[in-house]
């Protein structure tokens, strides 16, 4: 393990996050939030003590770096966004326990949007915009923002593929063009013009300007904080209609704008988790909408809310506009199935990934195969090629890997004695990073009434689930911190 | 600048190594995934998986905005056949194919135009000639040329009976008895760029500039015995061997091959008639004995493996062999092998990438590009020629008022017809060519890139 390596890392995503900050604490001085404005001055002196004494420690280091370091770098540096990242909260009182505090920013940097706050409206406005901003710092990766900006080191930089893999979901990650410092760049160009696209549309439909840029943050992140203690719901139908087609489109591979950038359409139409991603958003709606029928007052409407909801969800973003916990059951299962599958791989949506259910579905069609035929050779293609046995064997493992931290967290936090449908979406609006549930966790709820336990829990739960759990998983493994 | 390299392979992965760190952007193709996944998780490249000779992987590799196109698969007709389909995608590309056998050399000659080539390098023959340079040169562990041969710089090793061991570098010309210039010294595997204080020790690796008039002189003041080579000894008898042998033969010096392949043994004999071909197992000591080991006046380690190389080359050093050249496929070794009696260490890989790396800068910087690069101290650092231009800055005025970076040092100026290697009141003037080593980790583009 190069500790000094890790060290000098985690001292530069300090170093970023405190710039971040920076805006957030101008908010709340122009507004004259003066204890909100103390809190993020002395939260940005932590942070830059901490980054200096790690800057100091980690000075002289050899620039070995592998796929270990990759994982470990990324992992603790998740945790300790979060544990700097919630002083601001913290300090300025307004969230008065601080483990609630580190659930709050953690929800927000792994853009899962599960709050404890029975309302937001009475928070200040420095720390609404730092809440919705660290979902959009969260969606894309602080990492791969340190990637597009530090300079491209000399020998041995491969090294930056590690933290790619690592901190970017799905299961085949690659780079776009060959250096990873130009990949990293158009990741974020692509998501900042997105953004501002977003808020363009937003003002449009005349939503004030804060509003506009905390809700464009939170879409572009799929976290899903609102500003309003209803979500979205009070805003006009067209600015909800904004909010559903941008939800969608962060919702896909951003490799896809990429070949849409290059001219390259026939490989995007053609892409065939895109196609799945859509077809399913759009099975969805029709089913749930058959299912409203007479619901809500008029067709329109009816559409109007499935779509939201199915893209909020599919997407893992967690936006309401209206309360889906009233629903009927079979709309609420369509959700909750949803909540599994998630956004493509590539985007900044949590869950599976498209893509990997994909790899899941055809790797089980082949088993039923090779029982049926067990001499025919069969490999399974994705796009048309075929798909390392290693990838379908990750995905496997993954699935494994999924299946148990969901089990394990649902049984430690039933112990606070919600009901069962609580207790299984909490965990999977968690683990999934959409954020609200159904029942007592339901869109007009909170996750507030957990114990510290649970809250814990379901902390780790949405770290794992932005990171694709292997990151997180590897702090707990003694052979990370054994020597050799 | 974009370049593909097809073939992942020793040199296709030094040349990654090299190119990558210089800050092109690289893409790799090769049809094994678990090498380019080696590649990718070591340096900062794109890789493709695939058949590199074929229009439909050349363009998911974006054969159509690259500059340059670098085929070293193991295979020829491949790398011929990759380097056409490339040139007939994108007629602007550049093209560098590796071809390796002895049989097509005269056609790619001829035919480089239709083939779309821009340069064919063939490792072997370039190793051949170094030997061949080497052996006509008795002495040195390593030679390179520079302005038109008329400055060298060379590598010597300061052993325990040398008259340099525990010397201080400002004494150096009273012993050597002529003006020459240490750039670089290589001690334990680091490259330390000394100054006139610097004390040489023993086991230390010495490279030392000097007009190539003066060669026989230090030669003679250092108490180096050289004597002409008459007879060689080959190990192995691979392609080097056979390039090697063909030139050796040429200058009429005795050769004997030693190769383990009878039907080898029978193509070599077929290929050069006055050649002495021994069909035998070269580790065997009583086969080199028999053969009159101990007779030679060089040993030159060809055979395909690294291990092998090195025994025998150590065993020949016991016999007294004057002069070894040992063949090191895998440079990883270089520290392992550093304090090891093995002469002259020849990487045919290494030189194959000095050359496709020369000619990458050549290709960046047009005007003002290095006349020649070459690579020494194991890598570590740099002897470039520039030719000085108008554009050059401190024209005219002596050394001692230039401000050099760091680790970098003005070696050699040629003059039109007299070489020199300066002191702090030479100059140079545009026409000239100058000499630089530099052993930092930034690629040296052109002349002006060195000053301050």
């Amino acid at each position: 393990m190069n500790y000094k390596m890790v060290g000098r890392f985690l001292a530069q995503i300090l170093a970023v996050e405190g710039i971040f900050m920076i805006p957030a604490a101008v908010i709340s001085f122009v507004n004259g939030e003066i204890h909100a404005f103390q809190a993020f001055l002395w939260s940005l002196f932590a942070i830059c003590l901490v980054v200096i004494l790690l800057f100091l420690v980690c000075r002289d280091t050899k620039t070995r770096f592998y796929a270990k370091e990759g994982l470990v770098c990324v992992g603790i540096s998740w945790i300790v966004l979060g544990l700097l990242g919630c002083l601001p909260f913290f300090l300025s009182g307004e969230i008065p326990k601080f483990l609630d505090a580190l659930f709050e920013i953690v929800s927000g940097f792994t853009t899962t949007g599960a709050s404890i706050l029975p309302e937001v409206e009475s928070m200040s406005k420095g720390l609404l915009y730092w809440r919705s901003f660290s979902h959009w710092l969260g969606g894309m990766g602080v990492l791969v923002f340190l990637l597009a900006i530090i300079p491209a080191g000399g020998r041995g930089s491969g090294y930056t593929m590690h933290i790619l893999r690592a901190e970017s979901p799905g299961p085949n990650v690659g780079k776009l063009v060959p250096k990873m410092k130009d990949t990293a760049k158009i990741l974020y160009l692509i998501y900042v013009l997105l953004t501002v696209f977003n808020i363009i549309f937003l003002l449009a439909g005349k939503m004030p300007v804060f509003d506009a840029v905390c809700t464009a943050f939170g879409t572009a992140g799929t976290g899903g904080f609102g500003i309003r203690n209803d979500s979205i719901a009070s805003y006009s139908p067209y600015l909800q209609n904004v909010c559903t087609v941008f939800m969608l489109l962060f919702g896909v591979n951003f490799s896809c704008y990429y070949l849409l950038l290059m001219r390259n359409f026939k490989n995007v139409f053609h892409d065939e988790e895109l196609r799945m991603y859509l077809g399913v958003v759009l099975g969805s709606i029709a089913l749930i909408v058959w299912n409203l029928r007479g619901f809500y007052g008029g067709l329109g409407e009816t559409i109007r809310h499935a779509a939201f909801q199915v893209a909020s969800i599919m997407t893992t973003t967690g936006f309401a506009t209206t309360d889906f916990d009233l629903w009927p059951s079979f709309s609420k299962s369509i959700l909750l199935s949803l909540m599994v599958i998630g956004a493509c791989a590539g985007s900044t949506g949590g869950g599976l990934k498209c893509g990997r259910a994909l790899l899941l579905l055809k790797s089980l069609r082949r088993n039923i195969r090779k029982v049926l035929h067990p001499q025919k050779v069969q490999i399974v293609r994705n796009n048309g090629q075929m798909v390392d046995e290693k990838v379908l064997e990750n995905t496997n493992a993954y699935l494994a890997a999924y299946v148990v931290i969901i089990l394990i967290s649902f049984i430690v936090i039933s112990l606070d004695g919600y009901s069962v449908t609580t207790n299984i979406s909490a965990v999977f609006a968690c683990f999934n990073n959409i954020g609200p549930g159904f029942d007592a966790v339901g869109p007009t709820c909170n996750f507030a009434g957990y114990s510290p336990l649970s809250k814990l829990i379901l902390i780790a739960d949405m770290l794992a689930g932005r990171l694709e759990i292997f990151p997180i998983l590897i702090l707990f493994s003694r052979s990370t911190w054994r020597h050799g | 600048m974009k370049i593909l390299i097809a073939g992942d392979g020793k040199v296709g992965a030094f040349l990654t190594r090299e190119l990558s760190a210089a800050g092109y952007d690289i893409t790799l193709i090769d049809s094994k995934q678990n090498v380019l996944e080696s590649s990718i998780e070591r340096y900062d490249v794109m890789a493709i998986r695939g058949n590199c000779a074929s229009m439909d992987i050349l363009q998911q590799a974006g054969v159509k905005d690259a500059d340059l196109m670098i085929a070293a698969t193991s295979a020829d007709e491949i790398n011929l056949l990759s380097c056409l389909t490339a040139h007939s995608m994108n007629r602007d590309i550049h093209t560098i194919a590796r071809i390796r056998n002895p049989e097509y050399s005269d056609q790619i000659y001829r035919m480089r135009g239709r083939f779309g080539l821009s340069l064919a390098v063939n490792p072997e023959k370039q190793a051949a000639i170094e030997i061949e340079h080497l052996l006509k040169y008795p002495g040195f562990l390593k030679r390179d040329t520079f302005a038109k041969g008329r400055v060298e710089i060379v590598e010597l090793r300061i052993n325990g009976e040398s008259k340099l061991k525990d010397v201080a570098l400002n004494d150096l010309n009273t012993i050597a008895g002529c003006k020459v210039l240490v750039c670089i010294v290589l001690r334990k595997g680091q490259a330390i760029a000394p100054d006139g204080n610097f004390i040489l020790r023993e086991g230390d690796r010495i490279f030392v500039t000097a007009p190539t008039d003066n060669m026989t002189i230090l030669l003679k003041n250092l108490g180096i015995i050289t004597h002409k080579v008459k007879r060689v000894m080959i190990c192995g008898g691979g392609r080097i061997s056979f390039y090697l042998a063909y030139q050796l033969k040429k200058s009429g010096i005795k050769v004997q091959i030693i190769e383990r392949n009878y039907e080898r043994c029978v193509e070599l004999t077929s290929k050069l008639p006055d050649v002495c071909v021994v069909h035998g197992d070269a580790s065997s000591q009583s086969l080199l004995e028999s053969e009159g080991i101990e007779e030679c006046d060089a040993l030159v380690t060809m055979t395909g493996m690294d291990e092998q190389n090195i025994i025998i080359s150590l065993y020949g050093n016991g016999c007294g062999v004057p002069q070894v050249i040992t063949k090191i496929a895998h440079l990883e070794h270089a520290q392992i092998i550093e304090n090891l009696p093995l002469g002259s260490i020849i990487s045919p890989k290494e030189l194959c990438t000095n050359a496709i790396v020369r000619y990458v800068r050549a290709m960046h910087n047009q005007t003002g590009a290095a006349i020649t690069v070459h690579g020494i101290a194991d890598g570590h650092a740099e002897a470039l020629e520039f030719l000085v231009e108008q554009t050059t800055r401190y024209c005219g005025v002596p050394l001692k008022d230039v401000q050099v970076k760091r680790n970098v040092l003005i070696a050699g100026i040629s003059h039109k017809a007299k070489t020199e290697v300066p002191d702090g009141e030479s100059t140079f003037d545009v026409g000239d060519t100058v000499i630089v080593v530099s052993s930092r980790e930034e690629v040296i583009y052109q002349l002006n890139d060195i000053f301050e």
